[in-house]
């Protein structure tokens, strides 16, 4: 059990500059998503919380104590890795009971423990079988078996999903979130897969180049991003920018796209003449018969439930989430409506967002 | 460009029937997706198209004639691996120019030279021509892979889960770029997956397979909105179908021993007292995991749904799918 508190933690490598300034809060119980490209930094931000990297300067608090410059072994957490290191010539027993084994945990104690932990993962049953023959899922569990015996005070996961196929990595994310709901352990877990994040955080943070974008819950990251970065990571498809010429007034409630003017929610900013981006979601675009705002259609996707509708606008291309049972042919210039209060405007110079009436109060990392 | 046919096709490896009398016509310019999970038969069918692999029995036509006693080349089909395999030593021009140089195509090079430049384009990769093939990313390399199979012009492509190894945005990208390719080439494609995403968006049939048959064979919408059993029904979908025993909402269809629900199959608000148990906000979609007794359901609210872990809620089957107990659909 741990609140980490991350404080203008940073980490240089030479020249290199892998983590500027991180300032984040994961709290006591959350399962909290480090999420970026490869290379962004969530990964090196990992392992400084875990003490595998020591931080050139900024702050590690775990339950208020600042551990920054401690090794590993005095932080009491627990790692998972992507690729599952398992002692190979050890069956399963052997290796959930070793972390435990190698600190002198009396027997007894060491053998009701690892029952424990594997009626928690459901592997009672293959506790005396050798890990060699196991199926990928069983040999993550074994993993996470080794993670949660010793009890930790947060558990860190780098990607640990990432070398499943896509049906069994599913299944897998709801056995680890139904297991963290069963154990309300910190867990602190890397990846660049926006759809796991929002499927299973609590909390996420979206990291380019080193630098945290945003900070705050899945949905509040989806509907209000921060930065252009955020809006084009997360959302799949992502969301529709359409790059434009143009100003606008504290008060105004629309911007003017080539002659048409777009409803927005109430801006809450100024800004002189300059390139911007109106960015909206692909479930927020209607097609209609009308609308003074107009594509053509490109391509279109069938997925069960909806269809992605793709078009050629004035200002760039388009997605649209349509339900499949709306007609779309290829070709077709239709009229396009956006849902205003869910627009978003964004300085394309800067990628940042600018406040508006809807994005007001959401923390912008 | 050619019609494909199997007939009975069978094969074996060991005590493991990888194929048990798959018959199936991919048409002339179809885009025919195989679904299924791993060990299905996906791969083993390609292969066999291919010419990798010899069946026991049954017999393979392409355009008309059975090829069964050609040698791959002969066959003159493309096939893409999920593994990259390219010539680590060439530039990523000589590797995308190579099948056209074979004897068997014997191209002009300046055609060659045009052929490569218009497939580049295609993949995004002219800037990558004259680099070697080792200096590439990953996604990189796999759009090479479809490239060189892109630049000819085969009876038919096959391609072996050739997305699985790209990111999530340019899996999406080289969605949409190979139906574009197959429209414009109006090309035949064998296309093997397990990502329900690309079945449904790419394909103009879709045929399922399950421990080595062939279970149904139609266009995606038949597949996902008249499916001929659990198993189908359960590969389409997200969330995915649930499925609880035949009598949960009280009268069961006669003869059914389950009944599936599909988000658009379940009325929020009305009926039967469920309980919130996870909200999973995915953004454009939210997902509500219930518990009604005994019974876990997954569905859909609005993206901003108030509901929370705990709340109360009343859920209704709207035209419910119908199962027996071997999983058959009643109708």
């Amino acid at each position: 059990m741990a609140e980490i508190v991350i404080r203008n933690l940073r980490k240089e490598f030479g020249a290199f500059t892998a983590v500027q300034g991180s300032t984040f809060t994961i709290r006591d119980g959350e399962f909290f998503m480090l999420l970026g490209p490869s290379g962004c930094g969530k990964t090196t931000t990992l392992r400084m919380i875990a003490g595998l990297e020591l931080p050139t300067s900024g702050e590690i608090l775990i339950d208020g104590e600042d551990v920054s410059q401690r090794p590993a072994s005095q932080r009491d957490i627990a790692m998972v890795f992507q690729m599952f290191a398992l002692y190979p010539h050890m069956n399963v027993r052997k290796n959930i009971s070793y972390p435990l084994v190698s600190q002198g945990v009396p027997k007894a104690q060491v053998h009701a423990k690892v029952a424990e932990v594997a009626r928690i993962l459901g592997i009672t049953d293959i506790l005396d079988k050798p890990v060699g023959g196991l199926s990928g899922g069983d040999r993550q569990r074994v993993a996470l078996g080794r993670a949660i015996v010793r009890n930790p005070k947060a558990f860190m996961m780098d990607e640990p999903l990432g070398a499943l196929d896509a049906e069994f990595r599913e299944h897998m994310s709801e056995e680890l979130r139904a297991l963290h709901d069963r154990m309300g352990a910190t867990t602190v877990y890397v990846t660049h897969d926006q759809l796991e994040a929002m499927q299973m955080g609590d909390k996420i943070v979206v990291m380019n180049h080193g630098v945290v974008e945003q900070f705050g819950k899945p949905q509040d990251i989806y509907d209000h991003p921060a930065t252009m970065f955020v809006a084009d990571f997360i959302g799949s498809p992502s969301m529709n920018m359409l790059r434009f010429e143009g100003s606008f007034r504290r008060g105004d409630r629309s911007v003017i796209l080539g002659d048409t003017p777009i409803a927005t929610p109430e801006i809450l900013d100024n800004a002189s003449p300059r390139p911007l981006v109106l960015g909206v979601r692909p479930e927020h675009v209607s097609l209609t018969d009308g609308g003074a705002y107009r594509g053509q259609i490109l391509a279109t996707e069938y997925l069960g439930t909806t269809q992605i509708v793709t078009l050629a606008a004035p200002h760039g291309t388009i997605k649209v989430r349509a339900p499949a049972s709306q007609i779309a042919r290829v070709g077709e210039a239709v009229g396009l409506d956006f849902r205003a209060s869910t627009v978003a405007i964004f300085d394309a110079g800067t990628g940042r967002a600018f406040a508006t009436a809807a994005n007001a109060g959401v923390h912008h990392g | 460009m050619a019609e494909v046919s199997l007939d009975g096709l069978s094969k074996s490896f060991g005590a493991t029937k990888a194929l048990q009398a798959v018959s199936m016509t991919i048409p002339d310019g179809a885009f025919v997706v195989l679904l299924g999970p791993t060990g299905a038969g996906k791969t083993t069918t390609l292969r066999l198209i291919a010419g990798l692999e010899t069946p026991d029995a049954g017999d393979i036509h392409i355009g008309g004639a059975s090829v069964l006693r050609d040698t791959p080349a002969q066959r003159d089909v493309a096939m893409v691996f999920q593994q990259y395999s390219l010539y680590p030593h060439l530039t990523v021009r000589e590797n995308l120019a190579f099948p056209l140089r074979s004897p068997m195509i014997a191209m002009p090079e300046d055609q060659i030279a045009k052929q490569v430049e218009k497939v580049a384009e295609v993949l995004r990769i002219p800037h990558k021509l004259d680099g070697k093939a080792t200096q590439l990313s990953g996604g990189e390399m796999q759009r090479v892979s479809i490239g060189r199979a892109l630049v000819r012009n085969p009876r038919i492509y096959l391609m072996d889960e050739p997305l699985s190894s790209l990111d999530a945005k340019l899996r999406a990208d080289l969605r949409i770029e190979l139906k574009r390719i197959h429209a414009e080439l109006s090309a035949t494609f064998l296309y093997v997956t397990h990502d329900q995403i690309e079945a449904m968006t790419m394909a103009t049939h879709v045929g399922v397979l399950d421990a080595g048959r062939l279970v149904q064979f139609g266009t995606p919408r038949t597949i996902y909105e008249d499916p001929v059993s659990t198993y189908v029904a359960s590969r389409l979908g997200q969330p995915r179908m649930t499925l609880l025993p035949a009598d949960a909402f009280g009268n069961a269809r006669a003869g059914a021993t389950r009944i599936g629900l599909r988000p658009e199959n379940i009325v929020l608000g009305q009926g039967q007292p469920a309980t919130v148990r996870r909200v999973e906000r995915l953004g454009d979609q939210t997902r509500l995991h219930l518990t009604m007794g005994p019974h876990e359901i997954i569905t859909l609210a609005d993206a901003h749904t108030p509901l929370g872990p705990g709340d109360a809620v009343e859920i209704r089957p709207e035209n419910p799918l119908w199962f027996d107990a071997s999983g058959d659909r009643i109708r």
